[in-house]
């Protein structure tokens, strides 16, 4: 197990290294250095000397990938691509366009993520299994039918009116939750209540309806057949034999995702005002901020390439018949 | 000024939609060789939900093409030159149609099918005094002399427009049925009809009143909001449809190699995808949209017209939402590959010395086909959704392109104020409702003929 | 059930049925749970405060202020801050030598930290001492007193042990690695303000590493600045980055420490304007010990750097500094004795200005400033109560403010809830301007071609209808410009003397915008008969470059304006990189751009359109963005910039507009208005359109805001209640089809999926 989990790690490097080479090419080719140090040095009054300062300061005023001044070991170190990109490796995230460390900032920003990502994922989770397992329960009626077209209008429509009218008629017109904000702490409660709601209800559609394939698949296999024909009650049916092994799909097709949760939701952060990094990275985009988005990008791959390889375990975990090899 | 004088313009993404038109008839044109993959989607058609469904998307993809044939108009001859010159603007087919909702401008916000604007402006009185009132509009309802008249108008033009949609539609669908509807009893025409006559008759009233008011209502320039979520029709189309189709050849030839040769293709096209995967797909799409814009910029000769500027923009972007799903694509096209290759007929070919080129395009490809057209179904509403988020993120289509993503972004604001301007937002809402809901339902049906999971 | 008005009451009983209905045995059971654990996180979380107070339950009926940001500040160093967002949190806690009278119109400038205003004496060249208009002045010095006993906020930086030794000095990275946040330095200390730290700051100004936004252009002016960076800049070669550059025992020609309360400023030549910039936070003093403690090693990488923790020692001080949610200043417990006025404009007293008179400042015990990036939440929570003040955007306008006869009135709403109304003044000029270096459009070519285009721009500003601009996009608050001075600065003139000649005609006591027409005659006269090219027919087409996009609404409006002459405008939405480019080199044609005052003077504004203040002439540093350049226009300005307001300078204003007037490299200009909502609670505010160092002045009345939130938001429970049973009523059949389901055995089912 350990062997394996090292070997998937390193063969986690190529990934990296590619989107790193990737993300380097598409930055440092649009926005020239220059180009950064005059959004951040703002409007009034910039010289190009304060440009060539502020590029020094931030380092980039080095070459992008060869730096032939210097003949010996800072050839290959002493560069844009080293300083900026190779060392995200080691997370040394490095200094922001604006002069922050991205570092600390992530460290801080992320738990508002969690608070609000962990509960929605939750939450969300539970609520579609047990409306899934409800339509499960009456399969093949106008109710099943009927949930599910819902579920269809549910999904057609876009996220966005799911918070214009969830903030518009909850925070606006019926002063139960704040309208936006974020408190650490117990207070954080009463911010997170409508956007975790928001999130669940904008994830129901879809997620009952795979759930509900995976468990109805479950039920027509031979064994669920066969505990009927023994006359086992249909209760004892959907929770006994349905439920855990419909489960076993459904947990390993989440865990991917797990790691992710850290990333936080660009929209509901930036609509309810959470200090995620959600609207981190959103406001880096507007910012044009590269140093962020590119901490981002990396952290977002890490994250994926782990939530593989916990899928890969989980498998294990679930079905002993799966052998990592 | 003669009506005659025009010049055709076509854009990048005319070309495509055109494209994808003929693809798509071409498709199902061959499906009349392959019984056994005709029977499925049949069966698609078989049901009230998958025929409805495919006429309201035809409906919304028949907009999109009208507003594809694009035109300039000739200027008038001024000076003693004799070479023609042409208005700068880009117009379409679809314009002309819809000339009379764009051309009656107000100054700002007016609630649909009102006489009045939505905000008060400052207005002096005979005595030269100052007010503030809501003014009457410049150009809705300037026929009718006051508010209690417009009811009966009202009525007056929406039975008319029914009775015009009706006898449009009977026009459509009598011989139809002559034909075919009667016999075929398979698919169930009768909902199709209905669908049909539905959207029919609710076009002519739209056409038809928005000739004097504005339907659903104005903008804060005074655009008519109607106008702009029929015009959003063909970005919300192009990019569901064009994301994966700009992607496929990447998808197709990647997949397909890393299927049928194996080993170490299979090893980098695997690397290639999952790198591309593990970046996050917001990221590398505000961070390519970026790139795009300078392009742009040291390329100004390129991009003479705002039009064919939007445009080349536009594009980009439906390659780079392409560009965070093609792997699925790809990944299902490397698996039915694996699956295809190890037929008998393929595994002979391939002893008899057939060359790997003919090998795939006659036995591959033709077997692997319908995935594509299958992923674009699927794919299709979540692509017209991601277009509104973006729009709000700031790396959506241009500004200058009418889209659902750019109307809700405008909301935002819309709906803070005291008063809240809803219309903008509850149309483009509706219009893309409607068609994701219509995309979702077809590739529910799609899902079921062809997945065997779902039987 | 709703009925009863206890607060606490009615949450409890929605629970309660809720949570006895959940448990019966049915199947929405765990809905019906969920749905429970959520009114009871409602009422746990809340406590009796409303629920949806988005401030921390434990602050009610404090004496605090509540404000918002929309983007976090960049740098909250004085050296380098240089806007307003930054500047309403820095200049509460930094104080400058001089600061703006608080109630006076005009401006009027006091001492601050100072015994007096600074003493200006004059020399020539040899220092010996002239009169001010002598002909021969080629330095000014000023001279400064400080009062004594002005403390420092308590700080980390000044904290010292028994032993009177530092406490907080390192010596490597390791050592501070216990500190990981500012708060962990618990330990501070204090120390008297001297006149060896104003000096200090201007030495940070001068140091290039620091890049202040002011230095280029302080350097013309302090005698010795220029060579002071360039030895910086050598000293700082055998530093580590990162290093702490002791700038004390460096020599700056142009400074003077006399003694702990006393420095001077030298010169060179006149600058009247420099009594503006003592009143700004890049003059405010600096102690050595912060600058040392914050560049200790180790601290940098934890943000923990002086342009994001101030000290001060102004009124206030930063306590807390997170940026992705709140800002708190509190007051600082060192601050020196510091009184309201008691006099104040005509009208003043009677609008209660005065009624805080001779009280110790500051008035407010804290200030919390929340993150808000949207405008919705912001404007809600306003109108819930939770925030104190607030501006007026264009699309809350009508809920807010209605304008009748006399002037401009809250509507009922706003009235009701007893918010009170305020015209702020915002000292700036926002313009639609021509690059004159453009080929088409410019002032380029032989003579009779630039009076083409002349004719052309002229056109144009005739053209564009600002006014209708400003009415929709702005609901009327804003003035058409018709230079660039705004209302309220010295030089600005309203009526007919006022009046550009080139785009209006005064017609009935007001001015007219002259008719289309007469553009139309314009612009055949400049070659374009109805938009077209008179030679080869070719239409006219114009760019404009935007960045950010812009709304497609704004877009479509411009394009209309030129659409009245036939003429094509192409949008070209570009970034902000690129666009600062297209500036920089001249390669822009049509552009939108603003200007807000550093301080109330007119040269602030004039120089908008002095030829060697031009982008391109600068290198793209300039102010100038439309790189007008008039050798007679420069000739004035040169002049006028040296005088005090008088009716001569007066004239030489009129004399410059009346040439900005005729060249018009504006098309189209406006100065904004503002409006500010005051919440009945809030007391002394007066706008001051130059000075953010305001916030000592205000005050509030902490219960009658807590009985206001209390009244205004009341929770509305139907809707949850609602749900609560139509969750229950749909179990029902739920269930019993349930029951049935159970009867039924494996031949039904079979049966039912077939």
């Amino acid at each position: 197990m350990l062997a394996y989990i090292i070997r998937r790690l390193i063969y986690a490097i190529p990934i990296l290294i590619g989107v790193n080479l990737l993300t380097f090419a598409l930055f440092f080719m649009v926005n020239t250095p220059d180009q950064m140090a005059r959004v951040q040095l703002g409007d009034k009054h910039v010289s190009q000397e304060a440009i060539d300062e502020w590029k020094d300061q931030r380092g980039y005023n080095k070459p992008l990938f060869i730096n032939t001044r210097d003949n010996s070991e800072g050839l290959l170190t002493d560069t844009i691509f080293f300083d900026k990109s190779l060392r995200l490796f080691v997370f040394e995230f490095g200094k922001s366009d604006e002069g922050r460390m991205i570092g600390s900032d992530i460290s801080e920003r992320m738990w508002p993520s969690l608070a609000l990502a962990l509960p929605t994922f939750i939450i969300g989770i539970t609520v579609n299994i047990v409306f899934a397992l409800f339509i499960v329960m009456f399969r093949a009626s106008v109710f099943d039918t009927a949930a599910m077209v819902f579920c269809v209008a549910l999904m057609s429509v876009s996220g966005v009116f799911y918070i214009f009218f969830g903030q518009y008629f909850f925070a606006k017109l019926w002063h139960l939750v704040p309208i936006s904000g974020y408190l650490s702490g117990a207070d954080a409660i009463r911010f997170l209540i409508l956007p975790v709601i928001i999130g669940v209800i904008s994830g129901i559609g879809g997620g009952t309806r795979l759930y509900r394939t995976l468990f109805l698949e479950e039920a027509s296999k031979d064994y669920v057949r066969t505990a009927r024909a023994k006359g086992v009650s249909e209760s004892a049916v959907l929770f006994r034999h349905i439920l855990p092994n419909g489960m076993i799909p459904i947990l390993t097709s989440v865990v991917v995702v797990i790691p992710s949760l850290f990333m936080g939701s660009l929209l509901m952060e930036s609509f309810f005002g959470i200090p995620g990094l959600g609207s981190y990275t959103l406001n880096a985009i507007q910012a044009q901020d590269f140093a962020i988005v590119r901490s981002m990008v990396f952290l977002g791959s890490v994250l994926y390439i782990i939530g593989l390889i916990l899928t890969d375990i989980s498998y294990t975990l679930v079905d002993p018949r799966v052998r990592l090899s | 000024m003669s009506e005659m004088m025009i010049k055709p313009v076509v854009l990048w993404s005319d070309v495509l939609i055109f494209l994808l038109v003929l693809a798509m008839a071409g498709f199902f044109w061959t499906l009349r060789k392959q019984p056994l993959t005709a029977k499925r989607w049949l069966s698609v058609f078989r049901t009230h939900t998958g025929i409805a469904s495919f006429i309201v998307i035809l409906f919304y993809l028949s907009i999109a093409v009208m507003d594809s044939l694009h035109y300039r108009q000739a200027l008038e001859k001024v000076g003693d030159s004799d070479q023609v010159h042409y208005d700068q603007e880009v117009r379409s087919v679809l314009d002309w149609l819809l000339k009379d909702l764009n051309a009656h401008n107000e100054t700002t916000y007016s609630e649909p099918m009102s006489l009045y604007s939505f905000s008060k402006i400052n207005m002096q009185d005979d005595n030269g005094q100052v007010y503030r009132d809501y003014p009457r509009l410049k150009e809705a309802g300037s026929h009718i002399e006051a508010e209690e008249h417009k009811t009966a108008d009202v009525l007056q033009r929406t039975l008319a427009a029914v009775l015009t949609g009706l006898l449009i539609s009977a026009l459509l669908i009598v011989p139809h049925y002559w034909l075919y509807g009667r016999h075929r009893q398979a698919i169930p025409w009768m909902t199709g009809y209905a669908t049909l006559t539905a959207l029919i008759v609710l076009s002519s009233w739209v056409l038809m009143l928005g000739q004097v008011y504005h339907v659903f209502g104005t903008d804060k320039v005074g655009g008519d909001t109607m106008y702009q979520s029929i015009k959003a029709v063909r970005t919300g189309v192009l990019i569901g449809t064009l994301a994966t189709l700009l992607t496929m050849p990447l998808a197709i030839v990647l997949g397909i190699s890393a299927g049928y040769f194996k080993g170490w293709v299979d090893d980098v096209v695997q690397y290639i995808y999952t790198t591309l995967n593990s970046i996050p797909g917001i990221l590398l799409i505000a961070a390519s949209v970026l790139l795009i814009d300078v392009y742009i910029e040291t390329h100004p000769e390129d991009f003479n017209l705002v039009a064919v500027r939007a445009d080349f923009k536009f594009l980009a972007l439906c390659f780079i939402l392409g560009m965070t799903s093609w792997t699925g694509l790809c990944r299902l096209l490397r698996a039915e590959t694996l699956k295809v290759s190890q037929l008998d007929y393929v595994q002979a070919a391939h002893t008899f010395g057939v060359s790997h080129a003919r090998t795939v395009f006659r036995h591959i490809l033709p077997n692997v086909m319908h995935i594509v057209l299958i992923s674009l179904v699927l794919d299709f509403s979540g692509f017209v959704l991601a277009e509104a988020v973006l729009s709000y993120i700031g790396v959506g289509v241009d500004p200058s392109m009418n889209s659902w993503g750019n109307m809700i972004n405008e909301a935002r604001a819309e709906l803070s104020r005291g008063d809240v301007v809803w219309w903008p937002v509850t149309s483009a809402f509706v219009m893309m409702f409607i068609l994701v809901l219509a995309a979702n339902l077809f590739s529910d049906r799609v899902r079921d003929a062809f997945d065997p999971r779902f039987h | 059930m709703l009925v009863t008005h206890s607060r606490t009451g009615r949450p409890d009983v929605s629970a309660s049925a809720a949570t006895a209905r959940a448990g019966r045995k049915t199947p929405g059971r765990v809905t019906a749970l969920l749905f429970a654990s959520l009114v009871a996180a409602l009422v746990s979380g809340c406590g009796d405060q409303a629920w949806n107070n988005p401030h921390p339950s434990s602050e009610s009926g404090q004496n605090i202020i509540y404000s918002a940001f929309s983007e976090r500040p960049k740098h909250l160093d004085p050296a380098r801050s240089y806007s307003s967002d930054e500047a309403r949190f820095i200049d509460n806690i930094y104080e400058p030598p001089l600061e703006y009278h608080y109630l006076k119109r005009p401006y009027e400038l006091v001492p601050s930290t100072l015994t007096q205003m600074p003493v200006i004496e004059y020399s020539n060249r040899e220092g010996q001492p002239v009169a001010e208009d002598s002909p021969d002045v080629a330095y000014s010095t000023y001279h400064f007193e400080l009062r004594p006993g002005i403390r420092y906020q308590p700080h980390p930086a000044f904290a010292k042990d028994a032993d009177g030794q530092f406490i907080y000095r390192f010596n490597s990275a390791d050592d501070a690695a216990a500190y990981t946040r500012f708060s962990d330095f618990t330990a501070s200390g204090s120390r008297e303000l001297t006149a060896a730290d104003y000096v200090y700051q201007v030495k940070r100004l001068a140091d290039p590493a620091l890049l202040s936004p002011v230095r280029g252009l302080l350097s013309q002016y302090i005698d010795g600045m220029a060579e002071f960076s360039e030895a910086v800049t050598a000293a700082r070669e055998t530093l580590e980055p990162g290093e702490w550059l002791d700038l004390r025992p460096m020599d700056f020609r142009g400074l003077t420490v006399t003694d702990e309360h006393h420095f001077s400023i030298r010169l060179k030549g006149k600058y009247p304007q420099f009594k503006y910039w003592l009143a700004y936070h890049f003059f405010a003093p600096m102690p050595w010990e912060a600058d040392q403690f914050y560049h200790q090693p180790g601290l940098a990488e934890r943000n923990i750097v002086l342009d994001w923790y101030p000290v001060g020692t102004g009124p206030f001080m930063m306590t807390r500094n997170n940026p992705n949610e709140v800002i708190i200043l509190e007051r600082n417990p060192n601050y020196h004795p510091d009184f309201y006025p008691s006099e104040g404009d005509a009208g003043d007293k009677e609008a209660g200005l005065l009624a805080d008179a001779g009280k110790p400042l500051p008035l407010l015990d804290k200030a919390v400033y929340r993150l808000e990036k949207e405008a919705i939440p912001l404007w809600t929570k306003f109108l819930q109560g939770y925030y104190d003040r607030s501006g007026i955007s264009g699309d809350s306008f009508d809920q807010a403010v209605k304008i009748s006869g006399d002037g401009i009135h809250l509507t009922d709403e706003m009235a009701e809830k007893g918010i009170r109304l305020e015209k702020a003044v915002v000292l700036g000029t926002y313009y639609f301007g021509v690059n004159m270096l453009d080929p088409v459009i410019g002032n380029t070519g032989t003579a009779e071609e630039r009076a083409k285009k002349r004719k052309l721009r002229q056109a144009l500003a005739i053209a564009y209808d600002a006014q209708e601009n400003i009415s929709i996009f702005y609901n009327g608050r804003g003035e058409v410009a018709m230079g660039p001075i705004p209302p309220g600065i010295f030089g600005y003139q309203s009526g007919k003397e006022g009046m550009n000649p080139y785009v209006f005609n005064w017609v009935d006591g007001e001015p007219q915008r002259k008719p289309i027409e007469e553009a139309k005659r314009l612009l055949a006269e400049a070659g374009y008969p109805q938009g077209r090219d008179a030679e080869t027919g070719e239409p006219l087409v114009l760019n404009l470059d935007t960045t950010g996009g812009g709304s497609s609404a704004a877009l479509n409006w411009m394009i209309k304006q030129f659409k009245k002459l036939n003429i094509q405008l192409n949008v070209r939405g570009t970034d902000y990189n690129r666009f600062k480019e297209k500036m920089g080199t001249g390669n822009a044609q049509l552009f939108q751009w603003g200007w807000l005052a550093d301080y109330p003077d007119a040269e602030n504004f004039m120089f908008l359109l002095y030829g060697p203040n031009g982008q391109v002439a600068s290198g793209g540093s300039g102010v100038n963005s439309t790189n007008y350049n008039n050798a007679e226009y420069n000739r004035l300005f040169e002049k006028m910039q040296l005088m005090e307001d008088s009716p001569e300078r007066m004239a030489i204003i009129r004399q410059m507009l009346a040439i900005v007037q005729r060249d018009t490299p504006w098309i189209s200009a406006w100065h904004p208005l503002s409006y500010v909502l005051n919440n009945h609670w809030v007391r002394n505010t007066k706008p001051h359109g130059i000075s953010k160092a305001v916030l000592k002045y205000i005050a509030v009345d902490p219960e009658d805001r807590q009985q206001a939130q209390h009244n205004w938001n009341q929770p509305v429970l139907w809707p949850l209640i609602l749900v609560a049973v139509i969750i229950l009523l749909l179990s029902v059949p739920g269930v019993r089809a349930y029951r049935q389901r159970q009867q039924r055995r494996i031949h039904t089912m079979t049966k039912a999926q077939e």
